[in-house]
């Protein structure tokens, strides 16, 4: 039976109309549970040719979960406190029933949480994803990153351990050296003259309630995005404009049951590996807790190297690798907003790196390059060949952005196929 | 006797490093360690010495606590372990623990503290001894291992003692009665910005201790396992589950995919 609306244009019913009679009925006529379902999961239809790249934007959501949880259940015997911090965080890990679980789980589940929110990015760059009509579901992405930034850096000082309030030291000074405003900026955002109680308190309630807000309103608003304008796929191809007889894509597949029960794969082998590192290397080898935390907070001995955690190394080591202060911090602050740009900066025809030529693979292969590249001078001493490096790999890390509107117009594209690539398994 | 002993046990681990080098792993290192010991430097290359500990060892954590109690306590503290976890951890009976680990005065239920007050052990040392709940952490078991057993003897400092792994350490050579004493013999090297400066060359054993040398080398490793159990005395136990929890998330991974795969047989 062909269902036709007021002005002829056919419509689809959903697929289960809102029950009228019991409990359920009852609910459904004050809430719209059954309508949501079907319009945000059984009548969502995403591309049938994600893959393995698709899998990050819902483990991201997932390890946010996993803080707030964790994050939650800490602060239960967390004391925020110069004299109580690092103390109650041993108690935690040794005192705690399955204190020691909770905090790991914390721990590398902020390291976790960037290594997704980085591949997811970068499929972003793969697939051109951030391209009309996606600019603002982008913007809205990278607002989230920020927020997650700040969130993972106030987190990093609550231990209060000696990484903690060097770390802290180094990136709050960093705002000193903004022209006149700087040491009073400084001395407002630490509430003392230094690193201290004062600062570790606000940081405190900052990570705990202020950026979690708004993290979970940026993620709602990120979502409500994809929602609006479909998600990409592999091929940068748009699935709505070869609509089938029904009305929904010919390319398209319900996300739920589909996507629901392949994410969840996504999320087994991503939880082995998660496993594996909470249970048997917490640490990392340092990378994910650095062994100078492990001794408090001590404002008269600076640890050897003062290195943040590896998420802010490519960015930390951009700041080093100008002898003016106030410039790195300038590209440093600059090295991250190049993001915001993106959708306006490529000026290819196609989205997919699929279809495009060997410019913009090549440039977009040297910029990871860079920034793993980045990722790792970071984390060493700021001396001779390490500098040059950095100073090398900066270079080539701006001029991605810079020379982005050149190479993506003048660059050779390949046709772009009208329906996307897909075989069955 | 004494440096044949430790000898002995140079060679023992030169055995290792030439294995690890037949592996393909290392090769520099046990080269120049073959060397070294060839030219009969004792600890030339004491800045590749690894601790080698296990700290599933209960035997060897056990008889760390007993060094650490006898010749740690008196000036480090264990402030984030009660005496009764301890125990419970390092399977000592109550009775056992009481009579011979615990100071006189203190409860099980007290936390490892030493009785020496901070104010006067900094006046004495300089700093107050710091804590060592967490130093196996904060700097690797190897970093403690080469602390412990590259004291020498140096007329220079107030303590008559300086270290390799920390130069002008404030700590005095405790447990000199067990080692004995040790010379080092420095040379002359080029420095990294120009001109020379005095380069640690070998060590030479100019006064027997108590123990043999391997025996004080068992001491320093039992002792660093302690420390390493103390650190995190939760890691055996973690191990211990995170092997079943990631058991668990392969089957239920591959369950996952068994479903998946069904689903996806519509999708052409």
């Amino acid at each position: 039976m062909a269902l036709t609306s007021a002005t002829g244009s056919a419509v689809s019913l959903p697929a289960h109309p809102a029950p009228k009679k019991g409990l359920w009925g009852w609910i459904n006529k004050r809430l719209p549970v059954t309508e949501f379902i079907s319009e945000q999961l059984t009548g969502y239809y995403a591309p049938k040719n994600f893959n393995i790249w698709y899998f990050f934007g819902s483990l991201a959501l997932l390890v946010l979960v996993l803080q707030l949880v964790t994050g939650i259940f800490l602060t239960m015997f967390y004391k925020p406190g110069e004299l109580t911090s690092f103390d109650s965080v041993q108690f935690i890990m040794r005192e705690v029933d399955y204190g020691w679980l909770i905090r790991y789980l914390h721990s590398t589940g902020a390291s976790a949480f960037f290594i997704v929110v980085y591949l997811h990015m970068f499929r972003a760059f793969l697939y051109g994803s951030y391209k009309p009509p996606r600019e603002l579901l982008w913007l809205f992405g990278m607002a989230v990153y920020l927020a997650l930034m700040a969130e993972a850096f106030m987190g990093y000082v609550l231990p209060w351990g000696n990484m903690s309030f060097w770390g802290a030291q180094v990136i709050v000074n960093l705002f000193g050296t903004i022209p006149g405003i700087g040491p009073g900026l400084v001395e407002w955002i630490r509430g003392d003259y230094g690193i201290a109680d004062a600062t570790l308190n606000r940081f405190f309630a900052l990570h705990v309630a202020a950026l979690p807000l708004a993290l979970l309103l940026l993620v709602v608003l990120h979502l409500v995005a994809l929602r609006r304008s479909g998600s990409n796929n592999p091929d940068g191809i748009e699935i709505k404009e070869h609509p089938g007889p029904d009305g929904k894509p010919l390319d398209g597949i319900p996300f739920h049951p589909y996507y629901t029960v392949k994410d969840i794969v996504g999320v087994g082998v991503f939880f082995v590996l998660f496993a594996i590192v909470v249970f048997f290397v917490p640490t990392f080898g340092g990378l994910f807790l650095e062994s100078p935390n492990f001794e408090p907070a001590n404002p008269l001995s600076t640890p050897e190297h003062i290195a943040p955690v590896w998420y802010f190394t490519p960015f930390y080591a951009i700041l080093r690798a100008v002898p003016d202060q106030r410039l790195g911090a300038l590209l440093m602050l600059l090295a991250v907003a190049a993001f915001l740009f993106v959708p306006w900066l490529d000026r290819s025809p196609v989205k997919s790196m699929r279809y495009r030529g060997w410019m913009s693979r090549t440039a977009l292969t040297l910029f990871a390059l860079s920034f793993v590249a980045l990722g790792y001078l970071g984390l060493q001493p700021a001396e001779g060949l390490y500098v040059l490096l950095a100073r090398i790999f900066a270079t080539i890390y701006f001029l991605f952005f810079a020379l982005m509107p050149l190479y993506s117009s003048i660059d050779k594209v390949k046709p772009v196929p009208e329906r996307v690539t897909y075989h069955a398994h | 006797m004494r440096t044949e002993a430790r000898e002995r046990l140079r060679a023992a681990r030169l055995a290792v490093f030439v294995l690890a080098a037949a592996l393909g792993a290392g090769v520099l290192p046990a080269q120049e360690a073959a060397e070294n010991a060839q030219a009969g430097k004792f600890g030339a290359d004491w800045q590749s010495w690894q601790a080698d500990t296990d700290v599933t060892d209960m035997a060897s954590v056990q008889r760390g606590a007993r060094n650490f109690v006898s010749y740690c306590l008196g000036c480090h503290s264990l402030k984030y372990e009660h005496w009764s976890r301890l125990g419970q951890d390092l399977s000592i009976p109550n009775g056992l623990l009481e009579k011979d680990l615990l100071p006189p005065g203190d409860k099980t239920t007290d936390y490892i503290l030493t009785s020496m007050p901070a104010a006067d052990a900094a006046n004495w040392f300089g700093k107050t001894p710091p804590d060592l709940s967490l130093m196996a952490r904060a700097r690797t078991h190897d970093y403690l291992y080469q602390f412990l057993t590259t004291f020498y003897v140096d007329p220079t400092r107030q303590t008559g003692a300086n270290n390799l792994r920390l130069p002008t350490a404030a700590m005095p050579h405790v447990l000199s009665e067990l080692e004995g004493l040790k010379s080092a013999v420095f040379h002359e090297g080029p420095k990294a910005g120009g001109g020379t400066e005095q380069v640690f060359d070998h060590f030479e054993q100019i006064a027997p201790g108590r123990l043999s040398a391997a025996e004080y080398d068992g001491f320093v490793r039992d002792t660093v396992n302690f420390l390493d159990y103390v650190s995190d005395p939760t890691q055996t136990a973690r191990r211990g589950l995170g092997l079943w929890v990631v058991l668990f998330l392969l089957v239920f991974t591959w369950l996952a995919w068994l479903v998946k795969r069904e689903y996806w047989k519509d999708v052409h």
